[in-house]
């Protein structure tokens, strides 16, 4: 479904974009409907880069991104509009993405406006309403709320709910949960899974291991824009063969077994 | 002597009424001991921490008391507290990057904080040097202004400029939260570290994050709601909880190794009560599974084994 192939990424940075900072080098891999690809890595590795390229909010410097055959890049108009309705996003902190002056459900009612604007209201009110159930909300807690009396978990479900509505294919997970207490935050990596089996393939961008390890079908190891182990979850976890991944698994802090009792993979520069 | 805390109530003060973020709480950390402060948000782990060092002007200090090394802190006062923060009780902030005068070298307001306490900054620069080097900065920083240090290096550099004066107790607020996984690794061991070098004599680790409490601390105390729920020493909290609340928070945990397909996780239903009027009795009681009559009683904090307390009525029997 989505091809990534090759895609380099390169900012200008400096006072005159005189120097320049590699955020992605030479990244592919893909993502097929109903399957989940977690791309972990730790701050500055251009997981978050990569997202935004796969919703266009930026474009590769080099490489393709194509969406079952159509190349990104030259989606223009009508036709980024239709890529818009089926793929989405959903990013970390649910409480910024919120407009506080007005209702939460506002993001709801923008995307009829945006995509739907021939839906009569009565027929958009079941969507919404189907939608909010599908993410197990209550329709009735939560529609005419203000963003100050929902919790983050209900804000990022309605998010995920939002994205639900335009029927999408693909959907981009920015660190989705890592603002959420640890109680809500399955519930969320949950619906994920629901939503997976209903044929949605998910990018699944995190720096938590444990989280990526929970879901996903494939694993893709990020260190400084470039990949460095890839493959099934299971293999990635658990027969890591990058010294990079190994001190990433061992430096994640688990239950039932301390950082003392193994010992520490030498990090590697 | 440790820290000694009885029955510590602090209130926020809002235009609707008192918010009953700490209503009650008695706990006590021995010398030496690391605790960890483990709980969801708005649960006052954070109020309770905040509560040891300077009440802001929203907060009140309506009960309690606390006393460390046997001298009771007079933390409603915010000029009498000022001869023991820093050199009794110190604190690390959750965001070191905000802690840090970004218009000074961090070597100036170094010399400015030890001269405001009245400590010779040049005769404490030696020690300074050597502590940097120990987690593993350059002595170099000094010269350097923040925004040259990448996040675990001024997470570092703040904790060892809160334990210079080598404080009885350190209180150390979502310190690793905004680290990545081998940076959190490594600034967690530092504490473990300043812990056995003697330059914390002990410590409260304020966490969200069971896991990686779990990794340095000795003993773990879960709040919930502004009450406590139960301390016991870490590997018992983690592998023989009796709170139902703390059973459920560590089954919800993910883990290395563990999918949904094979495994599949469940969250806790509901959510915690307001503090601003919290129900009578039990403020888990609304989700836990166990729930019963006696429930709408308060269940106290008790001991039901040596250093294991609990506050529920299920956990004795």
């Amino acid at each position: 479904m989505l091809t990534v192939s090759g895609v380099t990424k390169v900012y200008r940075v400096g006072a005159f974009g005189g120097r320049s900072l590699t955020a992605v080098d030479d990244v592919s891999f893909s993502v097929g409907a109903g399957e989940v690809v977690s791309l972990i890595g730790e701050s500055g590795s251009g997981k978050s880069t990569i997202g935004r390229m796969v919703l266009r909010l930026a474009v590769p410097t080099s490489g393709r991104i194509t969406f079952d055959g159509a190349d990104l890049a030259s989606l223009k108009g009508r036709a980024l509009l239709g890529y818009r309705r089926r793929v989405q996003g959903v990013f970390q902190d649910p409480f910024s993405t919120y407009n506080p002056i007005f209702k939460a459900d506002r993001v709801l009612h923008m995307v009829r406006d945006g995509f739907f604007p021939s839906v009569p209201a009565a027929v958009w009110r079941t969507k919404v309403e189907e939608a909010l159930d599908g993410v197990r909300l209550d329709p009735g807690q939560v529609l005419g709320r203000y963003p100050h009396q929902l919790s983050g978990g209900q804000l990022q479900r309605m998010l995920i709910a939002r994205a639900l509505l335009l029927d999408i294919d693909l959907l981009v997970a920015d660190e989705v949960i890592s603002m959420l207490d640890a109680s809500t935050r399955i519930d969320v990596l949950n619906l994920l899974a629901d939503l997976k089996a209903r044929g949605l393939g998910i990018l699944f961008v995190t720096h938590d291991l444990s989280l990526g390890n929970y879901l996903s079908d494939k694993a893709v190891i990020l260190k400084r824009g470039q990949v460095v182990e890839t493959g099934p979850t299971e293999e990635v976890f658990g027969n890591p063969r990058h010294p990079y991944t190994r001190h990433l698994l061992a430096s994640v802090p688990q239950l039932h077994r301390r950082w003392s009792d193994g010992p520490l993979a030498e990090p590697v520069n | 002597m440790g820290l000694r805390v009885e029955d510590l109530r602090v209130y926020y003060r809002t235009l609707r009424g008192p918010v009953r973020a700490l209503d009650g709480v008695s706990f006590s950390v021995a010398d030496g001991e690391i605790m960890g402060v483990a709980g969801e948000s708005g649960c006052g782990k954070s109020t309770l921490g905040k509560s040891l060092i300077r009440l802001d002007g929203r907060m009140k200090h309506v009960s309690g008391t606390v006393e460390l090394d046997g001298v009771t802190l007079p933390i409603a006062n915010d000029i009498a507290m000022r001869r023991y923060r820093f050199k009794e009780i110190s604190l690390i902030p959750q965001y070191a990057m905000s802690a840090l005068n970004p218009t000074r070298k961090i070597g100036r307001l170094v010399d400015d904080l030890l001269a405001s306490r009245g400590v010779d900054p040049v005769a404490l620069r030696p020690e300074i040097e050597r502590r940097l080097t120990l987690v593993g900065l350059d002595r170099a920083v000094l010269g350097n202004y923040p925004i040259e240090l990448s996040g675990g290096m001024k997470q570092r550099t703040v904790m060892v400029l809160s334990t210079l004066l080598d404080p009885s107790l350190l209180v150390a607020d979502e310190v690793t939260s905004a680290l990545d996984v081998s940076t959190q690794r490594a600034v967690a061991e530092t504490l473990v570290g300043f812990r056995d070098r003697g330059f914390v004599t002990s410590m409260m680790v304020i966490t969200h994050d069971i896991s990686l409490v779990y990794q340095i601390a000795d003993s773990i105390m879960v709040m919930y709601a502004g009450k406590l729920a139960e301390k016991a020493p870490a590997d018992v909290v983690v592998n023989a909880p009796l709170h139902p609340y703390t059973q459920l928070l560590i089954s919800s945990l993910p883990e290395v190794g563990v999918r949904y397909s094979s495994r599949r996780l469940t969250g806790i239903p509901g959510r915690p009560p307001a503090l601003l009027n919290p129900p009578t009795g039990c403020r888990f009681r609304d989700r836990c599974p166990l729930a019963f009559d006696r429930c709408a009683e308060e269940p106290p904090f008790v001991e039901v084994a040596p250093g294991h307390q609990v506050a529920c009525w299920k956990a004795g029997s």
